[in-house]
Order: structure tokens, then sequence, then C-alpha cells
């Protein structure tokens, strides 16, 4: 038996907790910046420090729990949420190869943990027994499962060229040539039904501010709040980290680091996220439904079709 | 009087008793209370089409003293219809009721915004419409207990002994606000599945207020849908009989708080109307310039915030950074932002600063430009495009029948708009063309909304371009207050001057009413005197009360997402509603 690899355990939670923060300061600065406004700019240099006095707020909050709640299932429905995301980052070969880099099955394992993610909109909407917050979870459980398999279908293509399910080895085969460029059609997929997972506008259908209040989180305030709001940023973190991962080559590029390639790789998909929310609409329940089944889904299909005909051309 | 000669005919039956001449010259019947359907019907049938019931209200007349040739009456009902042909045409029909609680026969079923009017009537005069299909209290909260616009009713909490609560009241109050949906007929559970009774509001990000929505669900669909207005009602026409003419025009800004100088202009020349002055043409002209630049800032809010209500965060902070544009200008000129109360009886406060031209002359140049952006950004996004074209369209037919006038009628294809149908000020003299729509929807509503802002632009470059020089206070003993400098030499407007602040000038005995095309829609205010330095009924007639009561009409089969476009695409302001 392998000894436990202590220090990336300890870490990678800590890191990905520190850049969810982080990034919640980030968006707030990004979107000031396209809406002619300044954002959050007055803790610290730059206003860095915001998301920690809001964490520090957050914490300090009343843990209360609605009377009429399903008090187990409403504690409970945070932290699978969190749990979730951060399961997730144990397979993705950050740099060295992270703390499972190496699993065989590292895709499944992360789909696997998104398909577990649900649970925490659904139970949150429905332990919180309150009429938005149960249309918020109707919404997120229509919509995440929907979604889950255009992913995991746009996800296919990549694992066919790759001819595995290992990140490493993905990773590894993107040498080359970045799966982007093979996979383009995968790409447009995935990161559409990567929004849809992580419920990011345009596609926030669970929060939809405008129709439902805060959707599925309504009711939960204080750090139970904090940790839904942490875990989706961690998600945002976590697809754009897979994106980078399966089809930008993961850490491969010229003179620079591989961990820095990363990151910097995985920031650019990050704030491709902001400037979307800061962009679109948010089409209606039906019709991002409808892209879903009638778009979304034909077209992943023909990405597999495709790669499966010029995989068997090339080996003919 | 040639009763053929404007569109609305029929008036020449044997059920009316006397017609009334009043200062604004409106068409004035009285019919009695039998008589009072069958007269309504066949004004119906008679004027072909576009017949609207604008306005439904009453007097409580039991105080009034100068009633001369009026048919004796405790109360007065009026109803006011507007012909919506090509030049405007009106005429008021008026019903006397006698006794402490009258009643009278209702009208909802010819047309279908009485309903709400009605209401309001019960409510706060406590006349009772038989028949009606729900005679419930609409303004204020179900667990009042009086008529507050009758005359023997308090107008200040003041008159009161303190107000408290105990827990008990307080339980009473929150119990009255529960919603019973069997008191409105409505079922509990379908054949196949049980139905979810959602409140939006009154605290929801997109009611645009204290506004609440009571919607019956099947799933996300909404099968039927109750409005509750009166959460924002703050007794408006109730202090128009407390103020002076003069100290009214501040709490006119804040009836429809977007609109700013806007709603000063209908007031001031109701009261002008009475008194019989004419403002001069600069004031005239500076009237319409601040009203025009106050449509923009409203316009600009509408765009950015129905944006927001489907899902698009951004465009509402460049609309509101334009905005904050127009209000510089404003605050250059009045000294104040939202509300400039600038209008006063017989012209404007003061006249304007040195270097005006240049402000607006730089922003009108460059709005444009920006409007352009915004198509880009809002108007031809696909998504945008989509959560809008097709839902909560209604037709030409329909806004007649439900009284919706503004942006909203002209987005159904019928070009009608007050201040080319019925010119007040200097419109007459203005270039402007009236945008209309061809379907009706929420998308050709927003389309109307952004293309009038580009005429306002148009009217204020023409304002810019021929202000006429002169005086902006008219020559007159009721111009309050009067001109400054005369108020310093003689001592005649000294003493004008005087009692006009001290009591308040005194407005010849009359009624008249008088409509602007506001932000949003027609809005009317009829004032009647006493001849006294109050009014002695101030009627406030705004748009957003008869556009909200079409919402069940709208908001019918379609899903939350989509009532929270057509609520957005509404362009409603909640104290315009509840006054």
């Amino acid at each position: 038996m392998t000894p436990l690899p202590l220090a990336p355990i300890v870490l990678t939670p800590l890191v990905v907790l520190a850049l969810a923060t982080v990034l919640t300061w980030v968006e707030r600065r990004l979107l000031g910046l396209w809406q002619d406004r300044y954002g959050p700019n007055r803790v610290g240099p730059g206003g860095m420090f915001q998301a920690v006095a809001d964490g520090i707020k957050l914490l300090f909050k009343q843990d209360w729990v609605p009377p009429f709640a399903d008090r187990g299932v409403f504690v409970l429905a945070p932290a699978i949420g969190m749990m979730t995301v951060l399961l997730s980052f144990a397979v993705i070969p950050l740099a060295a190869g992270g703390i499972a880099g190496g699993l065989n099955v590292g895709l499944l394992f992360i789909l696997a943990m998104m398909g577990l993610g649900v649970y925490a909109v659904v139970l949150a909407g429905w332990a919180s027994d309150s009429k938005y917050a149960l249309l918020g979870g109707m919404r997120a459980a229509a919509q995440m499962i929907s979604y889950e398999v255009f992913m995991a279908l746009s996800l296919l293509g990549v694992v066919m060229v790759a001819g595995s399910f290992s990140l490493r080895d993905i990773v590894a085969a993107q040498s080359g040539l970045w799966f982007i460029i093979p996979q383009g059609l995968g790409f447009v997929v995935f990161l559409l039904a990567g929004i849809a997972e992580t419920h990011r506008l345009p596609f926030d259908l669970p929060e939809g501010e405008n129709e439902l209040g805060a959707g599925f989180h309504t009711e939960y305030s204080g750090m139970k709040f904090g940790m839904f709001f942490i875990a989706e940023y961690a998600g945002i973190v976590l697809v754009s980290a897979l994106a980078t991962t399966l089809y930008l080559g993961g850490g491969n590029g010229l003179l620079l680091p591989a961990p820095v390639w990363f990151a910097l790789k995985t920031g650019v998909i990050v704030a491709f996220f902001i400037l979307l929310r800061a962009g679109l609409p948010r089409p209606r329940y039906d019709q991002l439904m409808g892209l879903g089944w009638k778009v979304l889904l034909p077209l992943s299909l023909l990405n597999v079709l495709a790669t499966g005909t010029v995989m068997m051309l090339r080996a003919s | 009087m040639v009763l053929s000669a404007s569109p609305i005919t029929g008036l020449d039956q044997p059920g009316m008793m006397a017609t009334q001449s009043t200062r604004d010259g409106v068409r004035t019947l009285w019919v009695t209370v039998d008589d009072l359907r069958p007269t309504l019907s066949t004004l119906k049938e008679h004027t072909p089409a576009l017949l609207m019931l604008f306005d439904l209200t009453a007097i409580d007349e039991r105080e009034r003293t100068h009633r001369d040739g009026q048919p004796p009456a405790d109360f007065t009902v009026i109803y006011h219809l507007m012909s919506l042909a090509t030049r405007a045409d009106e005429v008021r029909i008026k019903v006397a009721l006698l006794g402490d609680r009258p009643t009278l026969p209702t009208i909802s079923d010819l047309w279908p915004n009485a309903n709400w009017y009605e209401r309001e009537i019960w409510d706060l005069f406590g006349i009772r419409f038989e028949n009606h299909p729900f005679l419930r209290r609409i303004l204020t909260p179900p667990t009042w207990t009086d008529h507050p616009l009758r005359k023997d009713h308090y107008a200040r909490a003041t008159e009161m002994p303190p107000y408290s609560l105990t827990e008990e009241q307080e339980r009473h109050e929150q119990d009255a606000m529960r919603f019973d949906p069997s008191a409105w007929g409505m079922q509990r559970h379908s054949d196949h599945s049980d139905f979810m009774f959602l409140n939006l509001g009154p605290n929801h990000p997109s009611v645009h207020g204290v506004f609440r929505i009571i919607l019956q669900l099947e799933g996300e669909r909404i099968v039927d849908a109750v409005p509750d207005i009166g959460f924002h009602h703050r007794g408006a026409e109730k202090m128009g009989e407390r103020q002076s003419w003069h100290t009214y025009i501040p709490y006119t800004d804040r009836v429809d708080y977007l609109g700013g100088v806007m709603n000063n202009f209908p007031y001031v020349m109701a009261v002008e109307t009475l008194a019989g002055i004419t403002p001069p043409p600069r004031a005239q002209m500076i009237r319409v310039m601040l009203a025009e630049l106050f449509r923009i800032a409203s316009h600009l809010v509408f765009y950015g915030t129905m944006a927001q209500d489907v899902g698009q965060l951004s465009p509402v902070f460049y609309m509101f950074t334009d905005r904050e544009r127009v209000f510089g200008i404003i605050e250059a000129i009045c000294g104040f932002r939202m509300h400039p109360a600038w209008f006063r009886i017989g012209g404007v406060a003061m006249d304007l600063p040195t270097g005006w031209e240049d402000l607006i002359r730089a922003f009108v140049n460059d709005l444009p430009r920006r409007l352009d952006e915004y198509d880009a950004m809002v108007m031809r996004n696909p998504v945008f495009r989509g959560r809008t074209k097709g839902v909560g369209a209604y037709t030409t037919a329909e806004a007649v029948e439900w009284g919706v006038t503004g942006p909203g009628l002209r987005a159904t294809g019928l070009p009608w708009d007050y201040r080319r149908q019925a010119p007040y000020a200097c419109y007459e003299q203005l270039e402007f063309d009236i945008p209309t729509g061809a379907n009706g929807d929420c998308y050709d509503r927003i389309a109307v909304h952004v293309e009038e802002i580009r005429q306002s632009l148009r009217i204020i470059r023409q304002c810019l371009d021929h202000m006429p020089a002169g005086p902006i206070k008219a020559d007159h003993p009721l111009t309050t207050p009067p001109p400054r400098a005369r108020t310093l030499h003689d001592i005649e407007t000294l003493i004008h001057h005087f009692l006009g602040a001290a009591w308040g000038p005194v407005i010849p005995p009359g009624e008249a009413r008088s409509c602007v095309e506001a932000t949003k829609g027609l809005n009317c205010y009829t004032l009647v005197s006493d001849g006294g330095t109050t009014s002695y009924r101030t009627r406030i007639r705004t748009p957003s009360f008869a556009h909200l009561q079409m919402i069940p009409l709208l908001g019918r089969g379609v899903m939350i997402a989509d009532l929270i476009a057509i609520l957005g695409s509404i362009d409603f302001v909640m104290a315009d509603v509840d006054r």
C-alpha cells in the first residue's frame, strides 16, 4: 500500500477554497470594469480583502435554520455541494499529479461527483419547505440532469481520441495537438453544459433572482449560504480546470512551467464565465431545455459519430 | 353643441337630464341612475370602436357650495369617456346620488376596466355597485373600516389618537392578508394535480416596488393571477384637499416618482384652466423641454430594468449612467434631481441658468450613439428577443377595453399620442414622430419606448434651437408666486405674493381636467374648486393603475419567467398606481 499523499490532501482543499474566495472578488471587480463602475475597491489593496471581510461576516452570522425547514437535510445540503466539488479536485492533475491524478477512471469520477452535486441543490430546495426554493430545486433537477447527459457525451470524443479515462493520460495525449482543435464541437458543448452545471448566468435558472428571489437557497443564510456560494465558485474553477485539462493541453506549454500554464488557461476560461454573466440575458426554462435536448444533444452525438468515423478511417 | 361632428355620438337621447358647462370645455352631461346603463351602452354602440372608459371616479358633494345648475346630489359618480379617433374627444357622464350609502349598477360588464375603478370608489367613498363581480377594498387594507375620501373622514394622523398595535391586532391584520383562493372562485386542484399558490411580492425583485400578485400555478405555468395593490397608497388625492393650490405641486412629483416635473404638468395646467391663466411661450417651452428630459430619464430606467428582468445584468448600469447625466441637467436648471417641483401656477419657478444650452446640447448629441450601442446589446440580442417576442401580446381593441394608453397602446399599432391628438403647451409647434409597434408584445413595447427616447431628443433639440425669449410667468393676479422683480416694485403684486404665501391663491369655482402624455401613458388631473384656497376634489387618473389591471389577462397560461417580462414591459410605478 502506498503512503497517503498527505501534503496534497491538505493543500488542495485549502488552495481551492482560497481560489474560490478570491474569485468572488475577481468577479465583482471584473463586472465593475465591464459595467462602468468600480466594484469593491476599499478593503485592502484594490479591494482584495473584500472576500475575506465577506467571509468573516458570513462566519459570524447567526446560524439560523427556519423553523419550518427539514433540519437535518437543510444542513446536509450545502455540505454535499461543497464536498462533491472538493472531491472532484482530487483527480485534476493540477501540477504534479494531484492527489489521485493517476486514477484510471478520473473522468468518470468527476462526472459522478457532478451528478451527486445535483443533490445539494435539489435537497436544499426540498428541505427549505419554501415555494420559491422548491421551484428553484425543481428547475435545478431538470436542468442539471439533462445537461449532464450532453456533458458526458461531449467528453466521449476526448476519451475516444485519448483512449483513456485518466486525466493524466488525456493531458499526455495532447502533447502534440490540443484537443480543442479536433474536438472543437465537443469543447463548445462541454462549456455550455459546464455553465449549466454550475448554474451560472445565463443558465442560472435554479437561482433566477428576477423570478425566484434566490431560488433554491432563498432560505439559507450565514455560512450555510456561504458554502453554496463558495461551492459555486469552486465549481467554476473546476469546470475551467477540467476544460483546460481536456481541451487545452493541461499544463503543456512553452517556456513557462506547467502549473503556470495551467493557471493561465484556467484563468482565461474563468474570465470568460464572468464575461458571459455580464453580457447575456437568461433564457426561459423551456428555451433552456429546448436548447439542451434539441440542439446540444444532437450536436454531441454528431461529435461522437464524427470522431469515431475519423478514427476508423485512420485505423484502416 | 354639434354632436355629429365629433367622434362620440349618441348623446342626444331622452335620458339626459342636464348639461353642465365646465372650465375645460369637456361636454358634461347628467343622467339619472336608471338611465345610466342604457346611456353608456348606447354610447358604446354608437361610437365606432375605440371608445375608452378613461376614468371613473366620484365626488363627495355634501360640503360643496358652488353647484349652480347642477342636480342635487350627495355624491356624484363621473364616467369619463374618451374616443381614440384621429383627434381626442371626451365626454363626461355624471350621475347624481342621494343618501349616505348610495348604490348604482356596475358597468364592469360594458368596460372590463371599470372593475378596479368601481372597487376604488367603493373603497374610498362607500358607494356600492350592484352586481359587481368582486366589490372589495382595493387601496386600503381589508381591515379598514371607513371610506377615506368622504369629507367627514379625517385627513391627518394627528387627528387620531396615537396608533398602537397589539399582538392580537397584528395577527388579525396578517390573517386578513392571507390569500383565500375560494374567495376568488379559484379551484385548489384540477382533475389530476394540486395547484400551488405563489405569493409574488409585495417584496420581490421584479415587481418594481410594493406590489403583490398571487399566482395559481400548475408547475411553472400560470393558471390565473390576482394582482393585489394598495401597499403604496399615501392618500395623494386626500392631501390635495388640504394643501393649498400652490403647495400641492411637490406632492404631484411623487405620484409617478420617475416622471418628476411630468407630474406637475397636468396639475398646473388644470389649475391654470380653472384660473384662466395662459402661461407665456417661454414658460411653455421650458415645461415641454423639462418634461421630455424626464421622459428620457424614465424610459432609460424602464429600458435598463426591463433588460435586468430577463436576466441581463449590465445594461441597467449604462442606462443609469445616462440617466445620471439627465439629472445633472435637471439639477443645474432646477436645483433638484428626481422631484424638482419646478412648475408654478402660471409658469415655471425660475428662468434657465446661464450655459444651459451647452449642457443639454452635449447630452443630446451624445445619447443617440449610446442608444445605438444599447440596440446591439439588448434589442438585437437573440436571447432577449426570444424572451420578449410574442410574449404578453394584446390587440388595439383589448388595449382600449382595458384603458391602456401610452407606449403600451402604441405598441399595438395605433399611432395615438395625446401630444399630437390634443396638443397642449407648445407641442403643436414641435415636430416629432409617433413610434408604433405591430404585435403589441413585450418586444414592441420596449421598441416603442426606445424610439420615444430618440423622439424626445428631437423635441429637446428643437426647444434648444427655438427657445423663445420673454417672461417665464404669466401676467395674471393668480400666478403663484408672482414675478419676483414686480413683487419688489409695486404694492399690488406684493399683496398678491403675501396672500399667496400666507393662505394660498383663491381659485375661482369650477371643474377642469388636464391631461398629458406622461412617461407611462395618459396622466390626468381633474380638479374641482369650490372657490377656496384648496381644491375641493383632486382626482389623479394615472396610467399605471389602468395597466396593472390587465395582468391576469396577460398572465394566464404563461410561465413565471414570462410574467416577469410582461411586468417589466408594462412600465409601471407603484406610487403611480396606488397614489
